[in-house]
């Protein structure tokens, strides 16, 4: 090192002078020298080496330093420094043997000429490395399995949610029946059955004789034995045409329906009318023709029609007395179509039962106009109950009654008095049947006239009363008048209500106008009510003063005319109606259904009454809820204790004071609920015995007690259902058939598909592992 | 005038047949039928009362074994026979109908530690003690012939149960392993291990067959996918788990009868957190069947009683027991999951009734009607104290009743000290753990 660095010294002194970049390369060689320190260290020269070799180390210096000039030029090219070692070779032409080892060979010398394209494939080599990963370390075996173990785990869990919907409809269903798969019984085929079998008694016999004789099929009943030999002799041809002939008959048909179909589902009336119509007159036409030419026939079909009418007659047909018929009527008053329709029905009736003959009595044909006439003229509703032989009697009385009533209403409003009796007293001879009514009749008559006096009055500025006792007088006598002659009719049967009421009568003082009152009541008075009232406006009478009973009277004698009021109220105007006094109190003619009714409920009654005479019900259930009313008031307390402060023994008791001062008063409680209603009893104990069976917690499905509660209160016993609905309601969840194996759910039962590959083929075609385990202790043994 | 006549149609009121019942018409007006709701309630409390009444459940001992039953087999095609095998290596083959014993086979030296029928019910297989697997016809062998086995395979382990496949000729035995057998090879087919240690039982899944589900001492329950050849996942439970069973009508739902007097209902997708656990035995369950229509199962215990649970309720509808029953060790629901029958250490089979007031034989319709109408008043009236109280009491024998009421105050005790720790701790420090994931230790993927 010492060396070099004299070395050094001595080339500066010799370039001193030299130009700045030689100092620069100098400076870069001190760098170099640096560099070369550590490699040069072994290099242990003698410290007693000449200068000759000092000579040569300065020519190896020089050569350095070239070098090093060399490298600085330009792209700063180095070599790396090479180990240099000291040679026993000593070159005879101060040759250094530095690079002795160097051989120039030609490929060296040719390289130079080739293209440097060896680094891209290199480069190219490089990538590819780089881009493949390197492989990591395999896993533990463990590691291995559990990864194996974890897909072989999902992949199962997944063909086992397969099963998720069918478990869940299962839980869910209403029942189950197992097993779940009914075992079909299997159909044979019938020979299959018939194999066996063989015709055993006469009978049967006989029958498999026949079939025999006429190739009846016995076993296959598809084709007997001629069907299945034509089908075979049949050419293809002949059978195509056949084919084809069905087809289109086949397709006819369907056409006609179609069609049929089509015009029946036609809604329009007047279609339907006019092709009625159509076919009545071709009928017609036909007929006569047919009369031209063999009367004959014809005759025989005149015979049918006859027939027909007799069928006509027989049925109910076009009686009106059917549903539609029924509507109608009820319509008829305000629907003049519907009038119509009534009208027609019976015209239709009529023709269809008018006899043919053409021979025909002119009597019978008036009385057919009469009746027409009758019908033009009657109402719909009366004819709606008129039969084919004439109208009903008692139908007939009430229109012809109707038509009087409008001919006395307007008598009463247009003519005088006598006048209209005349009328009705002409009526009565003519019709004798209905004389009650037409007496009612004439009492109304009656009644309105003097109701119109009574509005007249009412104008004038007179004393009333006068005018009212006066008007009240001529009604009586007019009532009386009535009376008399009802009572002849009624007489005999109501001997009874005669008997009983002359009873009061005998007992009540007779004033003119009670008498009349009595008589009154003697014909319209029939229940048992109007009797018991009777009796006790008798008694009354006895003890009211006379304007009173004034007013009481002229109120009875209001009562029988208000119920005609209301039967013929299209009689009376509105004002009648207002003047009345009394509007409405039982009627003197009641229908004597309505009284024997009357009679029968008061027989009931005085039955109930018998039978219950020794119990007072009332009076049991008064006491009772004062017994119970005074049991749930709260209880004073008495605390008084005998002989404290005053003698005690028997026979003594605490005084008054002492007894006073310990008594503790009990607050008044709250009001009893049933204290307004006197009928009831409302305990207001909560029943501890029923709690002890009542749920006191909510159970867990449900959400509300409401909820629980409802499901308590739907019975589903038979008692209050029908049995299919009890039935229903019933169901148990789980049916099990005895004596059957039920057997596990298989995926084809409930429409999986299941594995066609065995478990057994799958594991041989991957036998790919017996644990290594396993393997090993095969090994062993 | 017309006249109004009472016409009444003949088939309204006329029998068809003398048989028939008359039809008494009735009028549903309720206003004519009042009070319903107690009308029905007290008929829901006799019936209650009657099903108690005619509570017997018990129906025959079937005895001739000469040592504790630890096996039992139903036929896959005969509701009449039951096999079941002993301690001391005996397989006997009874007829329920007659109630006798119709074979008796010594099959193994040692215990009969599994008994399986063939799906088609022509053999059943037995494995014992002596490590071998036996194959034995159905039928006994004719006169003058020996009892034999149709095929013995000799193994290297004890096999500690077996269970054949629902379709084909497989079966899979436990020990040490699972072995999953072809019946015609004598070596197994496969064979998949996790961990090592002794597996108790092996079931395969009735409905996805290649499916199968162990239980080893090692306080795991684990399951195997056949096809895949590979073990699925594992769940370490607080004890061990003796048998499991799968359910008959749901594919992923089995119960697992455990040592910790529990049943555990898993779904076995999710396995950490079993859908339901049944608690009512005082001591460890040794053996559970389910009924076939899934819908119930019922456990055999140490306690020397059986419990019917159904499958959605923790606590059990049912508790058989009689005087002489011991520990019962193996339990079976016949397959028209009518009867039951248990088999235990005293020697006896027993078979029991499944519904213990039910009426035996057929019914007339109207027994059924009846039948049917008290079922549902009952269930509609459940909750009603007096009725349920009625409806659940049982009588049970001193030693149950007295571990029940012991097991209650330690199980008040324990809740109480969580509820106080609970209490008096940071909140959030102390998570709730519910009652279904206290018993799941782990797991295992």
């Amino acid at each position: 090192m010492a060396q070099d660095l004299q070395a050094l010294d001595s080339h500066r002194k010799e370039f001193k002078n030299e130009s700045w970049w030689e100092i620069r390369a100098a400076k870069s060689l001190l760098a170099l020298r640096e560099q070369e320190e550590p490699e040069d260290l072994p290099n242990d020269y003698p410290s007693s080496t000449s200068e000759d070799e000092g000579e040569g180390g300065g020519e190896q210096k020089h050569q350095k330093l070239l070098e090093a000039i060399s490298c600085l030029d330009g792209k700063n090219r180095r070599k790396l420094a090479e180990r240099s070692e000291a040679t026993l070779k000593v070159s005879e032409f101060t040759v250094s043997s530095k690079g002795s080892g160097e051989r120039l060979v030609l490929s060296d010398l040719l390289e130079s000429v080739k293209t440097s394209s060896s680094l891209a494939t290199v480069k190219k080599q490089l990538h590819r490395v780089k881009s493949k990963k390197t492989v990591e370390l395999p896993l533990n075996k463990e590691e291995v399995e559990r990864v194996h173990r974890e897909m072989a785990f999902n992949k199962t869990s997944q063909t086992l949610s397969k099963w998720d919907p069918i478990v869940q409809k299962n839980q869910q269903a209403e029942q189950l029946v197992f097993p779940l798969v009914k075992e079909l019984s299997a159909f044979a085929p019938i020979e299959h059955v018939l194999n066996g079998w063989k015709a055993k008694t006469p009978l049967e016999q006989e029958i498999f004789n026949l079939l025999c004789k006429n190739k009846q099929p016995v076993t296959d009943p598809l084709l007997t034995p001629v069907g299945k030999a034509s089908l075979k002799a049949m050419s293809l041809e002949v059978a195509k045409m056949r084919r084809a002939e069905l087809q289109r008959a086949r397709a006819l048909q369907s056409y006609y329906e179609a069609r049929a179909r089509r015009e029946r589902k036609i809604k329009s009336k007047k279609y339907h009318g006019v092709l009625k119509k159509g076919k009545a007159k071709k009928a017609l036409k036909e007929f006569e023709k047919l009369w031209k030419t063999s009367p004959a026939v014809a005759l025989e079909e005149l015979e049918e029609l006859e027939k027909a009418r007799m069928m006509e007659r027989m049925s109910l047909k076009h009686q009106n007395s059917g549903k539609w018929a029924k509507s109608k009527a009820i319509m008829a008053k305000y629907d003049l179509e519907a009038r119509q329709a009534m009208q027609d029905q019976l015209a239709r009736n009529k023709e269809l039962t008018q006899k043919v003959q053409v021979a025909s009595k002119s009597e019978e044909e008036e009385g057919g106009e009469e009746e027409e006439g009758n019908l033009l003229d009657s109402d719909a509703v009366n004819e709606a109950h008129m039969t084919a032989d004439g109208p009903n009697p008692w139908m007939v009385r009430n229109h012809s009654d109707d038509t009087k009533e409008a001919e006395i209403q307007k008598d009463s409003e247009q003519l005088p008095e006598p006048m209209a009796n005349e009328a009705s007293e002409s009526e009565e001879e003519e019709r004798p049947v209905a004389e009650e009514e037409i007496l009612l009749k004439e009492f109304k008559e009656r009644q309105l006239l003097r109701k119109k006096s009574g509005l007249n009055q009412d104008t004038k500025p007179v004393g009333r009363q006068e005018t009212k006792d006066s008007s009240t007088q001529e009604v009586l006598s007019e009532l009386r008048a009535l009376s008399q002659k009802l009572k002849k009719d009624n007489h005999q049967c109501r001997k009874q209500n005669m008997g009983s009421v002359r009873t009061v009568q005998r007992e009540g003082p007779a004033g003119e106008e009670e008498e009349f009152l009595l008589l009154q009541r003697l014909e319209g008075a029939q229940t048992l009510e109007e009797l018991k009232e009777l009796s006790k406006g008798c008694f009354q009478n006895e003890e009211l003063p006379r304007p009173a009973l004034e007013g009481q009277q002229l109120e009875r004698n209001n009562q029988p005319s208000a119920p005609k009021k209301k039967t013929k109220e299209q009689m009376i105007d509105l004002q009648n109606i207002l003047t009345t006094k009394s509007p409405s109190v039982k009627s003197l003619a009641v229908p004597t259904i309505k009284e024997l009714e009357d009679e029968q409920e008061r027989e009931q009654k005085q039955m109930i009454k018998e039978a219950f005479a020794g119990d007072d019900v009332i009076r049991d259930f008064l006491k009772e809820k004062r017994e119970t009313v005074e049991a749930s008031k709260p209880k004073d307390m008495d605390l008084t204790l005998p002989g404290w402060g005053e003698w005690g023994g028997g026979g003594l008791k605490p005084s008054a004071k002492k007894r006073r001062r310990f008594l503790i008063k009990a607050p008044e409680g709250p009001p009893r609920k049933d204290k307004n209603l006197p009928n009831v009893i409302i305990s207001e104990k909560q029943n501890i015995h029923a709690a002890a069976h009542q749920v006191r917690v909510l159970p867990y499905p449900f959400t509300h007690h409401r909820q629980f509660e409802r499901t308590i209160q739907t019975p589903i016993g038979a008692t209050w259902n029908t049995q299919r609905a009890s039935q229903k309601l019933t169901t148990p969840k789980v049916v099990t058939k005895p004596g059957h194996i039920i057997k596990p759910i298989k995926a084809e039962d409930v429409g999986y598909r299941s594995s066609s590959r065995s478990d057994l083929s799958v594991m041989q075609r991957n036998p790919k592992r017996l644990s290594i385990h396993h393997k090993k202790q095969l090994k062993k043994t | 005038m017309k006249v109004k006549m009472l016409s009444r149609n003949p088939d309204n009121y006329v029998r068809e047949t003398k048989l028939d019942l008359q039809r008494v018409p009735r009028n549903y007006d309720p206003t004519l039928h009042p009070f319903e709701v107690p009308r029905e309630y007290v008929r829901a409390l006799n019936a209650t009362k009657l099903e108690r009444v005619f509570a017997k459940p018990f129906l025959a001992s079937l005895d001739g074994h000469r040592d504790g039953v630890n096996c039992l087999a139903k036929h896959p095609k005969s509701l009449g026979t039951v096999l079941s095998g002993a301690c001391d290596g005996e397989v006997r083959i009874w007829n329920l109908t007659k109630r006798n014993c119709i074979r008796t086979i010594q099959a193994h030296e040692g215990f009969v530690r599994g008994i399986c029928t063939r799906f088609c019910g022509s053999s059943f297989f037995t494995v014992g003690d002596d490590k071998t697997v036996k194959q034995w016809k159905m039928e006994g062998p004719g006169i003058g012939e020996e009892e034999e086995p149709l095929h013995t395979i000799l193994g290297k382990t004890v096999y500690t149960g077996i269970d054949h496949h629902w379709k084909e000729g497989i079966f899979a035995t436990c020990g040490q392993q699972v072995d999953i057998w072809d019946e015609q090879k004598t070596s197994p087919i496969c064979s998949m291990t996790w961990g090592y240690d002794s597996i108790s039982s092996v079931k395969f899944n009735p409905i996805e067959t290649f499916l199968l589900g162990s239980c080893a001492s090692d306080r795991n329950i684990v399951l195997y996918d056949m096809r895949q050849a590979t073990p699925l996942k594992k769940v370490i439970l607080d004890m061990r788990t003796n048998t499991i069973c799968w359910n008959p009508m749901e594919a992923f739902i089995f119960t697992a009868a455990n040592e910790d007097y529990n049943l555990y209902t898993f779904d076995m997708r999710a396995l950490d957190t079993p859908v339901m656990v049944h608690m009512d035995h005082v001591s460890a369950v040794l053996d559970v069947d389910y009924s076939p229509t899934g819908k119930e199962f019922v456990s055999a215990s140490f306690d020397k009683s059986i419990r019917i649970f159904p499958v959605d309720k923790s606590r059990s509808r049912e508790v058989y027991h009689t005087k002489r029953m011991q520990h019962v060790i193996c339990v079976k629901w016949t397959s028209d999951s009518k009867y039951i029958m248990c088999g235990s250490d005293e020697m006896n089979i027993r078979l029991w009734k499944a519904n213990a007031s039910e009426k035996l034989g057929v019914l007339t319709s109207r027994e059924k009607a009846a039948k049917d109408y008290n079922e549902k008043l009952k269930e509609k009236f459940r909750y009603h104290p007096h009725i349920k109280r009625i409806a659940r009491h049982r009588h049970l024998p001193k030693p149950i009743y007295s571990q029940i009421q012991e097991q209650r105050v330690m199980k008040e005790a324990r809740r109480r000290k969580e509820v106080n720790r609970l209490k008096h701790s940071k909140p959030g420090s102390v998570p709730m753990v519910s009652e279904k994931k206290k018993h799941v230790v782990a797991v295992v993927k």
